[in-house]
């Protein structure tokens, strides 16, 4: 890819290459496949911790694996109906790797997720103490952006002028404070990565290698 | 009262967060939304277009997140839509698909004269992440990579696929992630070497990281719900037709629920404060 970047000749590289890695992204999706089995039925065999959890895991990754594959319930596509597989996998109120999709994956996924409000809530409790300066600042910009974020904002400060109320703080500390940290941190890695790939390409960092120097 | 708040049992903050949830959500509380200037720039990109416009919506996202960004990927549809512009569906998550067809269902049911092949076509999904991007905005590398669309039906059978060869003919990328590859390798590998126009929606954490690419990397960026809302909207203010369409304001509706909670999380930080300054004074914190 550097040389392809590089070498106006080898621009065409990075294409060849790009197909290569999409192949190969195919081939690692075996792989995955694979490992995940190997890891859950060496769990069960060996009686682990959790191993139940493990039955499950493999159950359902090869329920959905032969019914996706499978594709058992599609109807056949429109335009080729002498074809039995020539259906969308994904077809609503047929396909039944669409019903797993729709009730059994997405409410467990959404509900993982969802998880994170009660946590987060219980953490804000017990964790986000005005301990310092630091600790404080944090507190009222997180006060600001929490309120400003929904329609209390404009309520509670509707009275104040417009750029102190809360929506418009909330919008000026994104704009301004937060850009300009997320822009320093950003600038900061890229140079830390170049000087770091200067070093390993001259041979100065060998670590890598396992070397102290 | 004091000893019970110090000891308070942690089911007592789910459960009011769970109330916090779900009675504004039953009862269906709603309140006004004034689109920021930050959304009205992403509207005004797709708003200004031609119609008849090339689209890329570039859905990078699962279900996991759907809660927070379903609704602005369904704005963004429907505007797209309402414009009359061309949309080519992709993603590079294998459970993005599904959030795809989400929202050809809108166009399906909400504008049956847009037709498959003629005005939207569903690419799929392509594994690689971002090598991907890189593959696609190389010319003529779209028909090589995507040489059927998600059903498997050649793309050279389709109107509007028939002579597309890469992305840099698209007159805007509209990008909704939930994390990587996601806005960031758009920018990074579409939007910014070759100078396209791009929007992007994330949820709330991711927000922050894109805000130093606006606004010429990125011409905007919808934030979470609170933004989905903004545009939905700026939408209504524009489209008078669609206050009558419940679907079409799914953020508006997600808006109550946060706005409890969030005070509720004000609240319990209020209140752990309070216990841990009480406490300090009378020296019993560890």
């Amino acid at each position: 890819m550097i040389v392809s970047y590089f070498v106006p000749p080898a621009q065409s590289w990075k294409d060849d290459f790009a197909i290569w890695f999409e192949i190969l992204a195919a081939f690692a999706f075996v792989l995955g496949a694979g490992n995940l089995l190997k890891m859950h039925l060496q769990k069960v065999s060996s009686r682990q911790a959790g191993w139940g959890f493990s039955v499950i895991t493999i159950v359902a990754f090869l329920v959905t694996l032969v019914v996706g594959l499978g594709k058992v319930g599609v109807n056949p596509n429109a335009a080729f109906p002498e074809y039995a597989w020539s259906g969308n996998k994904m077809e609503p109120g047929s396909s039944w790797f669409w019903y797993i999709f729709e009730y059994v994956y997405l409410p467990l996924a959404a509900t993982m997720f969802a998880l994170l409000a009660f946590f987060i809530a219980s953490a804000a409790f017990r964790a986000f103490r005005a301990k310092n300066i630091e600790a404080i600042l944090l507190l009222g910009t997180a006060f600001i952006v929490l309120i400003g974020r929904t329609y209390a904002g404009i309520i509670l400060t509707d009275w104040l002028p417009e750029p102190l109320r809360f929506d418009r703080l909330t919008e000026f500390i994104m704009d301004v404070f937060n850009s300009a940290g997320n822009r320093a941190i950003m600038i900061g890695i890229s140079l830390g990565i170049v000087s770091l790939s200067l070093k390993i390409l001259m041979g100065v960092d060998r670590s890598y290698l396992g070397s102290e120097e | 009262m004091f000893v019970f708040f110090r000891d308070l049992d942690r089911r007592w903050i789910f459960l009011a967060m769970f109330l916090a949830i779900a009675i504004p959500l039953l009862i269906g509380i709603r309140f006004p939304e004034e689109p920021s200037q930050m959304v009205r720039n992403v509207y005004q990109e797709i708003d200004q277009l031609e119609e008849g416009a090339d689209i890329l919506l570039a859905f990078d996202f699962d279900p996991a997140s759907q809660g927070e960004l379903q609704p602005m990927a369904a704005a963004f549809t429907r505007h797209c839509a309402l414009k009359k512009h061309k949309l080519y569906f992709m993603t590079l998550w294998p459970t993005g698909v599904p959030m795809i067809e989400q929202n050809i269902r809108i166009l399906t049911t909400e504008f049956p004269e847009y037709k498959y092949g003629t005005d939207y076509v569903n690419l799929g999904y392509k594994p690689g992440m971002e090598v991907v991007i890189q593959s696609i905005v190389s010319e003529g590398n779209l028909q090589e990579l995507f040489t059927t669309d998600n059903a498997g039906t050649s793309l050279k059978s389709h109107p509007m696929t028939e002579k597309l060869g890469d992305i840099l003919k698209m007159n805007l990328i509209v990008n909704v992630s939930a994390g990587t590859p996601g806005a960031k390798e758009w920018v990074q590998y579409a939007a910014t070497p070759f100078n396209l126009n791009m929007v992007a929606g994330t949820t709330g954490v991711g927000a922050p990281a894109l805000y130093p690419y606006i606004p010429k990397q990125l011409r905007g960026i919808l934030g979470a719900i609170k933004a989905a809302a903004e545009y939905e909207q700026a939408m209504i203010e524009k489209f008078p037709d669609l206050k009558e369409n419940k679907d079409a304001q799914e953020g508006l509706r997600r808006m109550g629920p946060q706005l409890v909670a969030h005070l509720l999380i004000i609240g319990l930080i209020v209140v752990g404060n309070i216990i841990f300054f009480v406490d300090r004074r009378r020296g019993t914190t560890s």
